[in-house]
């Protein structure tokens, strides 16, 4: 077991975990953060997409061990995030979503592209959604919703 | 038929007294605090501890148990390995050093956009914010983009073991299919990057079905008129990065000939490569628009 002391959505954690243990496991079974989901596991479904230190990560692919000391944002951790709120506003209204199991992972790497300035096309945003796998929806109401997410963005901050 | 609760029971992993399911075979984990103590460490568990810096591959590998590792050394948090330096006509990359960093342009490019064009095809963001050049160089998936493109720019890596440094250029440093020039002591400490000069041009082109898949073709030509350096090479070749070195030739001088037909003449000299009817022609196809890239 080792001892890990790192920053869960802005709160402080300590915990003793085999290092083993992947950062996906220890968010949803010893944290209760089950918004945080898991496909395949190794790396190729994206629904397990967190952020570690601001940047998208997969959690399968991330021992516990090696988050001591960083900071980790999951789904459950972006209340007043005006990005991630703009893009819950517009994956509801354009219907991005039906069984809802790639959608958590889906905000993230959204917000991550739009942040980067990386959603500036329909093209860009396939590309960049490769990553992230979604079985029900085909991807179009996905792609909208990014995108108007976007341009609303982009509208409030010309410049970021 | 199995039951579904077999199914899952296989799926998931044992069930531990704690209450956590776990997919990875059990390991030690030491986080080094240098890399003399990694080196020391590796050496000390030699045969049973693997090196770890994103763990992109590893970490897979050892989820479907693929890989099982008696202790991981974690080294992607070393400074002295996590930037890249300016050295005049060359750059030094860290071993640690992202795919992402290095698609952002972070540090210094001796590629003149090659390598953060590269890295933006390399998995998915989520990846290459903690995949490593090092890791990958270090592992040499057949079908991984930096091996190729690292033999193409003629780079080397600086290697750290026991006995001290030293240095494998890239054209040598992978032997097969995740087989490298690597002692199992060593560690992969920086990559050294010659310059390309301003009237360099590069091609890249990689083929796979879906974007940030492993390449299915994976081209990548260099043309640096000024230091006299021209190279043509294939990725996910059923071995270690292929020089086409008919098709280099012809690009050194300016690309006046028949590239398809300098291409087909490289395929057919690498026999030893076993590419069916399929893979030829992607190959073919991948490094006849990299030329062009270049020639352009």
């Amino acid at each position: 077991m080792s001892a890990i002391r790192l920053q869960i959505n802005g709160a402080a954690v300590t915990d003793d975990v085999p290092p083993r243990l992947s950062l996906a496991d220890f968010l949803r079974e010893r944290r209760n953060l089950t918004g945080t989901h898991l496909g395949c596991e190794h790396g190729v479904c994206g629904a397990c997409t967190v952020l570690v230190d601001g940047e998208p990560a997969r959690s399968c692919l991330m021992l516990a061990v090696a988050c001591d000391e960083r900071e980790v944002t999951t789904i459950e951790g972006f209340a007043g995030d005006p990005a991630i709120e703009a893009l819950r506003r517009n994956f509801h209204r354009h219907h991005a979503l039906q069984c809802g199991f790639c959608t958590p992972a889906m905000l993230i790497t959204a917000r991550d592209l739009i942040l980067r300035q990386r959603a500036g096309s329909e093209r860009e945003i396939r590309d960049a959604l490769a990553g992230n796998i979604c079985r029900c929806t085909g991807y179009t109401n996905i792609v909208t919703a990014i995108a108007e997410t976007a341009k609303e963005i982009g509208k409030e901050a010309p410049n970021a | 038929m199995v039951q579904f609760g077999r199914i899952r029971g296989n799926l998931r992993g044992e069930r531990q007294a704690d209450g956590t399911s776990m997919k990875a075979p059990a390991v030690d984990y030491v986080r080094a605090r240098s890399l003399a103590e990694a080196v020391d460490l590796l050496a000390e568990h030699r045969g049973e501890a693997r090196v770890i810096a994103g763990g992109q591959s590893l970490v897979a590998m050892m989820n479907l148990r693929v890989a099982s590792p008696g202790l991981l050394i974690d080294i992607s948090r070393l400074p002295e390995l996590s930037s890249a330096s300016d050295d005049g006509d060359a750059v030094t990359v860290g071993a640690c050093v992202t795919h992402a960093a290095i698609e952002d342009g972070r540090g210094a490019d001796p590629s003149r956009g090659l390598m953060a064009r590269v890295a933006a095809t390399l998995a998915y963001r989520a990846i290459r914010t903690r995949g490593t050049i090092g890791g990958s160089l270090a592992l040499s998936d057949p079908a991984a983009e930096w091996p190729a493109v690292m033999t193409a720019l003629d780079a080397e890596v600086m290697v750290c073991g026991p006995g001290g440094r030293r240095s494998i250029r890239c054209s040598e440093l992978t032997t097969g299919i995740f087989e490298t020039k690597l002692a199992a002591d060593e560690i992969i400490e920086s990559v050294h990057i010659p310059k390309l000069s301003a009237d360099a041009r590069w091609g890249y082109l990689k083929l796979c079905r879906k974007s940030g898949e492993f390449a299915n073709a994976l081209a990548v030509a260099v043309v640096d008129p000024t230091r006299g350096h021209s190279r043509v090479v294939l990725g996910a070749a059923n071995g270690a990065p292929l020089v086409l070195d008919n098709t280099s030739r012809l690009v050194s001088e300016g690309g006046r000939g028949d590239i398809s037909g300098a291409v087909a003449i490289d395929l057919d000299r690498a026999a030893n490569r076993h590419f069916d009817e399929f893979q030829r022609n992607l190959h073919a196809v991948a490094t006849t628009r990299a030329v062009r890239q270049v020639l352009q």
